[in-house]
């Protein structure tokens, strides 16, 4: 183990327990109106007439007009307007804004506005869906010649639903606009992000636009397309009003309109040759994208770049689409099109053992991805991959096998059914393909700063733009710095992203904070010490990225390496059901996880055990229908995350396998622990029930149904 | 709206005396009236706990308590209670145990761990897990927490 693995105090562990760190929710500014928006309460319509009552002095309407560039929010895509224009096209979307000293008062104008519509068709899910906004294709081999020549032909479809994010802090932001400058703070994951969409969506120049991050109650992918769309929405009513504006989602609002994890559709057919060896795979992926493309295309990207899993296929052909349904957006959340994909990945294997008479454990160990093998886009897996070393540190702490075997005996009536499953992830870590090196361009600063103390001279200030959430980046960073110049991790200081102050280093998603950013870091680290050590005046040391040369990608066929480092994760999950209720129980839950070098071994396992904890339920008792465009369960009473009550522990294991390129061998891991988990309840499910599950989240009412 | 009503009660430690709007809520008088921003609102529908502080010692959540109920019981926040010894030896377990990440969550579960350890200083897994059922936090997984409130409990019986 590397030294830097072991575990240091969080410093900002005691603001927050001492509820001193502030939210956004916490901050007040003199002379600050609050907003709220009028959302739609149709599915699909054209706007005919808006009707609104006269106003109290100090109190405006904000709508689609109040944007002297576009009235669209750039999130990947430029085509989610702030405020409806003539046509709403999903449940909840903006159509107004009343801005004004009273929040309750703001609140009842917007009641008192009536909006006459012209109701449209509405495509309410994947299944109906025609229209999509991306269509791509990958070809590995030569699928078409191995289903010609097939022995056998193996079809199966499987169906994730939506997930909602659940950060604990709804969003939130407060633009001001005074003496010609724009300064927009909130909850958020990307600075930089927002910053680019108000220079689209304003005439103000980009000089005069400032964003500042607020102390971030979670966000798991929540805050990175949002936030954008808020925080235009704000600036529209403070460049409007001269005044600060400030809007804090409720509870309700939040989890009706913001975006969530897109659900799957996924058909694969599996072709085994005459010798019974799969030969190849051809994947149907869809994906609902809700009404606006906004960043589904790259969410569509990751999941079929990942298809089969861990797995090697020779020959596949895969086909993404992301369909255009009347809902709100589909978004990011933590794993990013993974999750979606890795389910039908192991399901189908799991599937494909039982039509051959293997064990599924055993097909999967038979096909897990070796070094240098190809992956889908015909990259190459350059490192050395351990799953069998880690496939027997599972065994042995989980007792699978055994336990596998022993549920497979047939239980009596009324007797709890037990079962055990396993599943294998992968997860590409950073950006995908050449979009580091093209689109990003992290640039990292760090400032030499003098201190006056007898440890240290310098006090070392990291500027980047990724952003503390929760994740540990603000203390795991610092320890990258630290170690590199052999100074304690006092003598360093994370600054909070404000785009006055912080260079771009890029979005803090994909896994790539401390993969990319914290290598750019030990780079400017080193260097900087250099400077120091040999009296230079130089005290700043800046490094951007540049893609090493061995990675090759080409955009326009997806071919070559889509990431330039994996992730690899092996989970087991045990479960009981009740033959009565068929209530699932999980009743054990181990992970053992290859992300490199750990840089602090406790902040990776918290980020572990709370992403696994978020993966049981996404395949258990998380479950959000749409119900006419809007999500039936908007609360948290009826939308449930777990409580202390709902899973085991995670027990966690790691290995070390130092990545080159990532600071001190560090590769990406705040993902992988949504990757594999849900696989593995289905696994376990299935053997429980003797039946495959093929869909998620599994309720006991699809499990009674089935089971008649 | 109905005129204000003169709400007392005694707020971590001292008499508190509001004038206010009745339609208000615990909540809303103690972050907006008392600018004590540290009790949190997750969900303000009684579900998530991040708005936890102990009336008359027990764990409740004050968004959904009306604030005219709560005159003269004596209310402590995190504000009153981060001043004492016990919040010491419990942020400190927290802090060591890993179970601060984002943080939305820590002032509310550091309440509901208060309330639990006065009431049964030394609670087993199953009586943790129960305590703090009313909390959610999305970030840890809870393993982390629970092993804070053990060795919270372990110290506090060491320290006495
Ligand atoms: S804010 Fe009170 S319980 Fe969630
Ligand atoms: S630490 Fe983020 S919700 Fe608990």
């Amino acid at each position: 183990m590397h030294k830097i693995s072991t575990s240091t105090l969080r410093p900002d562990s005691k603001t927050k327990s001492s509820g001193r760190a502030e939210y956004i929710s916490d901050i007040e500014l003199p002379d600050m109106l609050h907003m709220v928006i009028l959302s739609a309460g149709i599915q699909h319509g054209k706007i005919l007439k808006k009707t609104i009552p006269p106003l109290p002095v100090g109190y405006h309407i904000i709508g689609s007009g109040d944007f002297s560039g576009i009235n669209k929010a750039t999130i990947v895509a430029q085509d989610w307007p702030f405020f409806a224009e003539d046509e709403v096209v999903y449940y909840g979307q903006p159509v107004l804004a009343v801005v004004g000293s009273d929040k309750i008062e703001c609140g009842n104008i917007c009641s008192k506005i009536i909006i006459d519509y012209e109701e449209l068709p509405a495509v309410s899910t994947i299944d109906e869906a025609v229209e999509f906004f991306n269509d791509y294709t990958i070809v590995k081999g030569k699928p078409d010649e191995c289903f010609k020549s097939a022995g056998r032909i193996l079809e199966n479809t499987y169906r994730t639903g939506m997930q909602e994010q659940a950060y604990m802090e709804p969003q939130g932001m407060i633009a001001e606009f005074s003496g010609g400058r724009l300064t927009v703070r909130g909850s958020m994951q990307c600075p930089y992000y927002i910053k680019n969409s108000l220079n689209n969506a304003f005439d103000i120049g980009g000089d005069n636009i400032r964003v500042i991050q607020t102390e971030t109650g979670g966000a798991f992918g929540g805050k990175e397309d949002y936030p954008s769309i808020l925080a235009g929405q704000t600036a529209a009513a403070a460049i409007v009003t001269g005044k600060p504006v400030k809007l804090v989602m409720d509870r309700r609002s939040d989890m009706l309109i913001t975006p969530k994890r897109h659900p799957s559709l996924i058909r694969i057919r599996t072709a085994v040759d005459q010798s019974g060896r799969i030969s190849a795979m051809d994947i149907d992926c869809r994906l609902d994208a809700g009404a606006y493309e906004s960043l589904s295309g790259v969410v569509l990207e990751r999941a079929i770049f990942i298809c089969t899993g861990a797995h090697n296929i020779e020959n596949i052909r895969v086909r993404g689409r992301s369909m255009k349904t009347n809902h709100v957006p589909s978004g990011a959340f933590r794993g990013f099109g993974g999750p979606q994909a890795l389910f039908a990945a192991e399901m189908n294997m799991y599937y494909a053992a039982l039509e051959l008479g293997v064990k599924p454990v055993d097909l999967k160990r038979r096909y897990q991805y070796r070094q240098g093998d190809r992956s889908v886009t015909g990259g190459t897996f350059r490192d050395d991959i351990k799953l069998d070393q880690m496939f027997d540190i599972i065994e042995r702490a989980s007792d699978y096998s055994r336990k596998y075997k022993e549920y497979e005996r047939p239980s009596s009536p009324g007797e709890r059914r037990r079962g055990i499953g396993i599943s294998y992830a992968a997860h590409g870590g950073a950006f995908t393909g050449s979009g580091e090196q093209e689109i990003i361009k992290s640039l990292v600063r760090l400032k030499a700063e003098p201190a006056e103390n007898e440890d240290f001279k310098h006090f070392i200030r990291i500027l980047v733009s990724n952003v503390e959430m929760g994740q540990g980046a603000s203390t795991t960073l610092r320890k990258i710095v630290a170690e590199t110049m052999g100074l304690p991790l006092e003598a360093v200081i994370y600054t909070v992203p404000d785009t006055d102050v912080v260079p771009d280093s890029g979005p803090t998603v994909a896994s790539r904070t401390i993969m990319i950013v914290g290598k750019l870091l030990q780079d400017a680290a080193e260097e900087l010490k250099k400077n120091i050590d040999s009296g230079s005046p130089v005290l700043t040391a800046e490094k951007r990225y540049v893609h090493p040369e061995e990675f090759e990608w080409d955009e326009e066929t997806f071919k070559g390496d889509a990431y330039p480092a994996y992730s690899w994760s092996i989970n087991v999950v045990e479960v009981e059901v009740d033959p009565i209720t068929f209530e699932v129980s999980i009743t054990g839950s181990w992970g053992v996880y290859d992300v490199g070098t750990a840089i602090d071994l406790r902040i990776l396992k918290g980020q572990m055990q709370g992403g696994t904890a978020q993966s049981l339920a996404y395949s258990t008792i998380e479950r959000m229908e749409m119900s006419g465009g809007r999500p039936a369960q908007a609360s948290f009473t009826d939308y449930t995350i777990p409580t202390t009550l709902d899973f085991p522990d995670t027990e966690c294991f790691f290995i070390d396998n130092p990545y080159r390129y990532g600071p001190f061998g560090a590769k990406a891991a705040g993902e992988l622990p949504n990757e594999g988990p849900a696989g593995a309840v289905a696994a376990a499910v299935s053997q429980a029930v003797g039946r495959i599950i093929t869909e998620i989240p599994v309720t006991p009412e699809m499990l009674e149904a089935a089971s008649r | 709206m109905n005129p204000n009503v003169i709400i007392e009660f005694t707020l971590d430690g001292k008499k508190a005396r509001f004038e206010t709007s009745p339609e208000k809520r615990l909540l809303d008088v103690l972050r907006e009236d008392a600018g004590i921003k540290g009790v949190k609102e997750g969900c303000g529908e009684g579900e998530c706990g991040a708005c936890s502080v102990l009336r008359n010692g027990r764990l409740v959540n004050s968004c959904s308590i009306p604030v005219i109920a709560v005159h003269g019981d004596d209310i402590l926040t995190i504000e009153g209670f981060s001043r004492t010894e016990s919040y010491r030896i419990i942020s400190d377990s927290y802090a060591e145990a890993g179970a601060v990440q984002c943080g939305f969550c820590t002032p509310g579960f550091i309440m509901a761990t208060a309330a639990l350890l006065n009431e049964n200083p030394t609670p087993d897994e199953g009586e943790i897990r129960k305590a703090l059922s009313g909390n959610l936090c999305r970030c840890t997984g809870y393993t982390m927490i629970i092993e804070a409130v053990k060795s919270a409990a372990a110290r506090m019986a060491g320290s006495e």
